[in-house]
């Protein structure tokens, strides 16, 4: 698909201490494509996210974008590679401008994002009501959601991903994220989005991989996933 | 009018030179980073630019020039050890390399040690300072618009969120401390040619504290505060003269009124965030 590369993630291990969190974990995720990761807490979907944007070092397996080695490189290079990131626990830049938080996300690309250039985006992420002059800090919780997908979407990235957007949302903001995450994939950027609603994965995602205790345990459609004896069973126990 | 400013000129001198160290420490404050080594950079190019003054004959400028060079080459070699030290940790390990400096500038056999460096030539007028001080705002002024102020403002907000949107939080630290070097050396420089004498004392804690007072009551990150903050923190000693041992009694208590009741500094005066 227009000759964008795939997020490839291979035998991926990432260990805090003696703890493994991610065990030979391999997916992909193809550019205009939704990939779904869920799993119950504490599967190791953060640190999936965090061993791909180069916070954590992996201990095995390989990170890759198309032909271009990932791990092992410093988070800012990997930034401009191409990955772009939300997070589970709002990180804006909290004094900061709505406006100039979207721009400082476009740092390494040349010029200077306009209003209405920052308009658009906010836009693409569902928040075009906003006030561009509000200290991002000072927005309601949902709107700060929307602004970090927007900062997310500033530097033009290849691979984005999605860390619990649907987080702390009203039923109505989640079915927005629906067209937001698939305007993102048809845009022409990999999705990879980590979600516990299963509402959102279900409607948006052309793939899932469930995780548990840190290994892929399902992989397939969400529909086929969701009728997965060993994903029921890591999420509601064995039947007595 | 011309006859008060005659009569204060020397005050007007050091108004603007601690401008300038106020100025330099914003910077780095800007970024986040209490990075509080103004007093050694000073110091380090007002030894460099008078032994230079006095030993090869410089002019004003060529002391300025090598002064600042030398300032920022020390900040550039401090910042390979400070680069992953944040808040009080930074704060301590910095003001340590205030004190190595000092002790250095003591013991080294070209300064003059204790008892001073002097005969540098007393070329540095008003003018010259403000000249200084109006180069440096207008710099600053630029840079507030330019996107490394804003890459630097998101590494103060987030770091790990400024890596996330391809930001080089060590680059941009480094850049900020040496550029704030630079300009807290012109303003060493320009002190040792005001006052023709320098000891190591002129540029140990006493002098670092003044500095980060001077921004604190500025509004922290805002260049006019800081240069607001600086001229209240050179007049108030004169002012209270009348409480003779008292005096230093005054600074603790201004900074702890501004920090109390106007945390925004000066600045919050005029800034609708602060």
């Amino acid at each position: 698909m227009n000759g964008e590369p795939a997020l490839g993630v291979a035998e991926l291990g990432v260990r805090y201490g003696g703890v493994m969190a991610l065990d030979a974990v391999s997916l992909e995720v193809p550019p205009g494509r939704v990939v779904g990761l869920i799993g119950p807490n504490g599967a190791g979907k953060t640190s999936l996210i965090n061993a791909v944007t180069g916070i954590v070092r992996p201990s095995a397996g390989s990170i890759t974008l198309g032909a271009l080695r990932l791990d092992r490189l410093a988070p800012h290079r990997i930034a401009r590679a191409g990955v772009a990131r939300t997070y589970q626990n709002i990180r804006l830049f909290g004094a900061l401008s709505v406006a100039d938080n979207v721009r400082a996300a476009a740092f390494a690309l040349p010029g200077r994002l306009d209003d209405a250039a920052v308009r658009a985006l906010l836009e693409r992420a569902g928040a075009g009501d906003v006030d561009l002059r509000a200290r991002a800090a000072t927005l309601p919780y949902g709107a700060q959601r929307r602004l970090e997908i927007a900062r997310a979407l500033a530097a033009k990235p290849r691979i984005v991903l999605l860390d619990e957007p649907a987080a702390g949302m009203n039923e109505g903001e989640t079915v927005a994220l629906r067209a937001i995450v698939r305007g993102i994939a048809d845009g022409g950027a990999g999705v990879l989005l980590v979600e516990h609603d299963m509402g959102l994965v279900a409607a948006v995602c052309d793939r899932v991989v469930v995780l548990n205790f840190g290994r892929t345990i399902a992989e397939g459609t969400p529909a086929a996933v969701a009728r997965d004896p060993a994903v029921v069973e890591a999420y509601l126990g064995t039947p007595a | 009018m011309l006859q008060f400013f005659a009569q204060h000129s020397k005050l007007f001198d050091e108004i603007g030179i601690n401008a300038l160290l106020a100025l330099s420490l914003s910077l780095s404050l800007r970024g986040g980073s209490l990075a509080l080594a103004q007093a050694a950079f000073m110091g380090v190019a007002a030894y460099v630019g008078s032994i230079g003054a006095v030993r090869f004959g410089w002019n004003l400028a060529e002391s300025v020039l090598a002064g600042a060079l030398a300032a920022a080459l020390v900040a550039a070699l401090l910042a390979l050890p400070i680069g992953r030290l944040r808040g009080v940790f930074l704060a301590i390990a910095t003001i340590g390399f205030g004190e190595i400096a000092r002790i250095a500038e003591i013991n080294a056999p070209v300064t003059g040690g204790a008892e001073g460096f002097s005969n540098i030539p007393n070329d540095a007028g008003t003018l010259a300072i403000y000249a200084a001080l109006a180069f440096a705002g207008a710099a600053l002024l630029l840079f507030g618009r330019s996107k490394a102020a804003l890459a630097l403002a998101a590494t103060r907000e987030d770091e790990n969120a400024a890596r996330g949107v391809g930001i080089d939080v060590a680059a941009v630290r480094t850049r900020t401390l040496v550029a704030g070097a630079v300009i807290a050396g012109v303003a060493g420089v320009l002190y040792a040619h005001a006052n023709f004498f320098i000891t190591p004392g002129d540029f140990g804690f006493p002098r670092m504290e003044q500095i980060l007072v001077s921004c604190v009551i500025g509004g922290v990150t805002s260049s006019l505060g800081a240069v607001l903050g600086a001229a209240v923190m050179t007049v108030l000693p004169e002012a209270v003269r009348f409480l003779h041992d008292y005096r230093e009694v005054s600074t603790g208590a201004i900074l702890l009124g501004f920090i109390v009741f106007a945390p925004g500094g000066i600045a919050g005066l005029w800034r609708r965030d602060a």
